[in-house]
């Protein structure tokens, strides 16, 4: 009986063991754990600058330079972003043809709420930006869309991020597999080396913030989104988010994505989630 | 004898001549060269597209090298057309290599 008893566990002992050996080893990057993967960026940045304050990142290249910093403080008295706010402002309250405005599309009235996207939409099973949100809110109610890049989407998000100032980035994740797998797809596209110049957004904006690529002075990625949309002075204008990311493609000789493409909405998904708990800091301006 | 050895030298020298002229001269190209160049080099470009990683400097150089062809300069346009091929491929290597490669850049 002891006998069988001891054959049977070795079998088993040996069955188990060959199992093991044939399975292929499991990294941690093949299991989305945005929790860790947040605590990671956060934690990398802070040791790599442990000048920068944490709420500081949100200020782009001027957490990085003091001069920049000190003339970034004196831009902020005459910002160059006001105009688009002020146009932002009056275009959020006009009602639309059929009398509903923009309030009637989301929750608290649209005011205070831009921490909160992009948001997982488990019906659509996608990401949906505020970009996104924006337009279909106009397409529900008979209006045209306006382009993703400039002018009025940048207005209008610059208005709504001015209502959200200092509240702290607020990020969902659902336990939904298809929203993991939306993170890690976007993390994947932040470190995917891409264009000519074979360059990733990591390896700018994590490897060389504070460095210099030519005249500019490099971000650091943590926080980079809270202060969209920004008036850059190298456009002469105002830009969102996804004028950002197509930009950062075509500076590094890759063919733009088109603008609220999957790629993008979740590479903004997982930058704004590794970037939770930051000040919203938009509207903001960069050189 | 000797006048005869010379008359077979010059020949020889003549044949030689007209033989590596032959040999090394190039044929222009033809706009049949270009388009099956340039063909090539789209097929590649719309394999990028499909990755989702195609390259600025592969658009540039595809319109440069319909650009030549229009003028009719085919020598030009085949050689933008291969230029063209090859950073298709060289931006398919990328998307390739970088579905892996990426996570070696990963914050961990």
């Amino acid at each position: 009986m002891s006998a069988r008893f001891f054959i049977g566990s070795a079998a088993a002992a040996l069955v188990l063991a060959a199992f093991w050996l044939a399975a292929p080893p499991v990294f941690a990057t093949d299991t989305p754990d945005p929790g860790a993967d947040a605590k990671a960026f956060r934690d990398y940045f802070t040791k790599k600058y442990p000048s920068v304050k944490l709420e500081d990142f949100v200020n782009g290249p001027y957490s990085m330079n003091e001069d920049m910093h000190r003339q970034w403080e004196e831009k902020e008295q005459f910002p160059p972003y006001e105009f688009a706010l002020e146009a932002g402002k009056e275009m959020f309250s006009k009602p639309f043809k059929n009398g509903k405005t923009y309030a009637d599309c989301f929750e608290d009235g649209g005011i205070g709420i831009r921490q909160t996207y992009p948001k997982f939409d488990d019906k659509e099973g996608k990401v949906i930006t505020l970009e996104l949100a924006l337009n279909r809110c106009r397409e529900s109610n008979g209006e045209a869309s306006y382009s993703y890049l400039k002018d009025e989407m940048a207005s209008l998000t610059a208005y709504m991020a001015f209502t959200s100032r200092g509240k702290p980035m607020d990020i969902k994740i659902p336990n939904d597999p298809r929203a993991l797998a939306a993170f890690q797809e976007g993390k994947r596209y932040f470190y995917t080396r891409r264009g000519q110049l074979n360059f990733s957004c990591a390896t700018c904006h994590v490897q060389s913030p504070g460095e210099r690529i030519r005249a500019e002075v490099l971000a650091p990625a943590l926080g980079i989104l809270n202060a969209m949309p920004i008036y850059r002075s190298e456009w002469s204008g105002m830009g969102t988010t996804s004028r950002r990311f197509t930009t950062c493609n075509s500076q590094i000789r890759g063919v733009p994505l088109e603008p609220q493409s999957d790629e993008y909405r979740n590479l903004e998904y997982y930058l704004s989630y590794v970037s939770n708990g930051l000040p919203i800091s938009g509207p903001g301006a960069r050189p | 004898m000797s006048r005869n050895n010379g008359g077979n030298m010059c020949t020889l020298a003549l044949s030689s001549l007209l033989l590596i002229a032959g040999l090394t001269s190039v044929r222009a190209a033809s706009e049949a060269d270009y388009k099956t160049a340039y063909a090539a080099a789209d097929a590649a470009e719309k394999e990028a597209g499909q990755l989702r990683n195609q390259w600025t400097t592969t658009e540039s150089t595809l319109a440069a090298a319909k650009k030549a062809a229009d003028a009719g300069n085919f020598d030009q346009a085949v050689a933008l057309s291969k230029e063209a091929e090859a950073l298709a491929r060289a931006s398919i290597f990328q998307a390739n290599s970088e579905k892996d490669a990426w996570k070696a850049l990963e914050i961990h």
